[in-house]
């Protein structure tokens, strides 16, 4: 019966793999689902479905406004449209449509983007999307996921289709280490611990997910114990999980390939502040426009790497012995 | 359908019910309610299947309002179908009623937010495909605006629709040539717009709408179009009925109307009632 073959933990496998992938393996389970394309399903993943189900591809050529809006519409017969484009298309270019065609009369659409953050690599600034977390969870009623490896990937899109009501998916492009194991579970709004630890906790998401528990590994054989979660659910946020992590460790470090304005950074720092304050710092871009680059390059450029995680969590560890 | 002396009466009391909404609710837009009642009112009482005690029927003929600003003449019309109680016209744009100032979908018999110029074809669109998608047979209205023309979304809809041959789809311009600040033709032309649609795969034709003969011949016409969407192009006259509203931008809107304006509109509007 379940035919989904998962990777295995290590290998290195593009988000967009997984996505075309789950999408084929639930089209055959499910007929309530049709994928929205904008000329793009080579490089958003889609392919295979494509290939597979013509007949469940609506095709809107490179007009991402329209497309968006027609979406909201096409909901109404009881059929979900799941929207795939580039980020930066998805979540800009069309916002206001998913806004008010999308999200304020809460129609069933899941928007599923990927080339997110400098992640992207070599296409530069203009591909990659920095600000869509910041943008997409500020909308009510929206919820956003973003998963951390290609497992993740396809643990996520059957939860994303059963959820009534808009999602964002956040993808990222180039090939990622798996983490997860096919039997991991995910849940909506439900953070996971992926390494225990008492000194500081990093919150990460997406692709520094691999990079946070690389460096909690590293900090481990200084003596420092670093707590990682994967927080994959950006809206709602898993209050409780982050309370945990704040009573627990004291000190909390949170990392995303995403400007470190409005992101995943952000939303768990204003938990923190009005629930239990305590030293954090922000791993992000830090305000700055992508460029090209491969994308281990400019995980460097831009101080993402798990080397950068270290120093933060030593930086803020000083911070913690201070006081 | 009703007959055309009835469909007269039921659009003047639309705007009627319009100004007086717009008049409690001290804001709204009555030109555009005005020039677009003659239209509602066929689509609701000639044209369209609906069933006003089961708003959410999955068969409905969908109808979206793109230029939602004119929605005090849409909830007017609900009101005559029976959607909604006319005394909840009072309720227009306050803080403790749900008549949003713009078409919102928790108001029974509104099958699409729209407000905000640009999006109500792409809606329409949308639904028309799920129409297709699902093998259901219904069809898809959708009423733009002089605005709408302007804002470059409706023109990927245009070519998406006409790419993808939506015969269960009709436009319907409500073409009062007046838009927020000046004449359209001074301020940004959209014209000629029937070469324009046409050119994007559109069945085309061109009417007088505030002739319910007109309308309904235009109608019947997208009906027995085959692989192609219509566009109609309604002619109309911005503030239509009361003579001091017509063809002025100052009542495009959002009015605080005088007891004096409000008296001077009703005289006008009852007079042709009798």
């Amino acid at each position: 019966m379940n035919d989904l073959q998962f990777w295995n933990i290590g290998e290195k496998v593009s988000l967009r793999e997984a996505f075309g992938r789950i999408l084929v393996h639930e089209a055959k389970k499910r007929d309530d689902f049709v994928l929205f394309d904008a000329d793009v399903a080579g490089g958003t993943g889609a392919k295979p479905f494509v290939q597979e189900f013509p007949e469940r591809v609506m095709q809107f050529g490179i007009a991402e406004q329209n497309m968006m809006a027609a979406a909201g519409g096409f909901s109404d017969v009881g059929i979900i449209p799941v929207v795939s484009t580039f980020a930066v298309f998805g979540t800009m270019r069309a916002h206001e449509q998913f806004r008010t065609a999308i999200a304020y009369p809460n129609r069933n659409v899941k928007l599923c983007c990927s080339h997110s953050g400098v992640d992207v690599g070599p296409d530069g600034a203009t591909a990659q999307m920095l600000e869509d977390l910041a943008i997409m969870r500020s909308i009510p009623s929206v919820t956003v996921v973003v998963p951390a490896d290609a497992n993740e990937l396809m643990k996520i899109f059957p939860v994303i289709l059963d959820k009534k009501g808009p999602v964002y998916m956040r993808i990222g492009r180039s090939p990622a280490p798996v983490i997860f194991s096919k039997n991991d579970k995910f849940e909506i709004g439900k953070a996971t611990r992926v390494k225990e630890g008492k000194d500081a906790t990093i919150i990460a998401t997406g692709a520094m997910v691999a990079r946070a528990i690389e460096s909690a590994q590293i900090l481990d054989k200084e003596g420092i114990s670093v707590r990682v979660v994967n927080l994959s659910t950006i809206k709602p946020l898993d209050d409780k999980e982050i309370l945990s992590a704040a009573k627990e460790t004291g000190a909390i470090v949170t990392a995303e390939d995403h400007n470190v304005m409005g992101g995943m950074g952000s939303a768990v720092s204003q938990f923190i502040v009005e629930n239990h304050p305590v030293s954090m710092k922000i791993i992000g871009v830090q305000d700055l426009f992508g460029k090209s680059g491969e994308p281990e390059e400019l995980a460097e450029y831009f101080g993402l790497t798990g080397k950068h995680l270290c120093k933060a969590v030593e930086e803020i560890l000083n911070r913690k012995g201070a006081k | 359908m009703d007959s055309i002396q009835q469909l007269k009466k039921l659009s003047n009391d639309i705007r009627i019910k319009s100004l007086l909404a717009i008049y409690n609710a001290k804001s709204g837009h009555p030109g555009g309610s005005l020039s677009v009642a003659d239209i509602l009112v066929f689509l609701y009482f000639g044209e369209m299947k609906v069933r006003s005690g089961e708003p959410d029927w999955i068969d409905r003929d969908r109808l979206v309002l793109s230029k939602g600003h004119a929605c005090p003449a849409l909830y007017a019309a609900l009101v005559l179908k029976g959607y909604f109680p006319e005394s909840d016209l009072n309720g227009l744009r306050k803080i403790n009623h749900y008549l949003e100032g713009h078409p919102d979908v928790k108001i029974p018999g509104i099958d699409a937010p729209s407000g905000s110029l640009g999006m109500g074809l792409s809606q329409g669109l949308g639904m028309a495909m799920g129409a297709r998608y699902t093998k259901r047979d219904f069809r898809t209205y959708v009423i733009l605006g002089d605005g709408d023309m302007e804002e470059g979304s409706t023109w990927e809809a245009f070519m998406a629709a006409g790419h993808h041959k939506m015969d269960n789809l009709a436009a319907i311009l409500d073409a009062n040539k007046l838009q927020g600040e000046n004449f359209v033709e001074k301020q940004m032309n959209y014209f000629p717009v029937i070469e324009k649609v046409s050119a994007f795969g559109w069945h085309t034709t061109e009417i007088d709408g505030h002739s319910f003969e007109q309308i309904r011949d235009a109608l019947n016409e997208a009906k027995n179009t085959k692989e192609k969407p219509t566009f109609i192009l309604a002619h109309t006259i911005k503030g239509k009925g009361v003579s001091f509203m017509e063809n002025s931008k100052y009542w495009h809107g959002s009015v605080k109307m005088t007891d004096e304006e409000l008296k001077r509109a009703l005289e006008e509007l009852e007079v042709k009632n009798e």
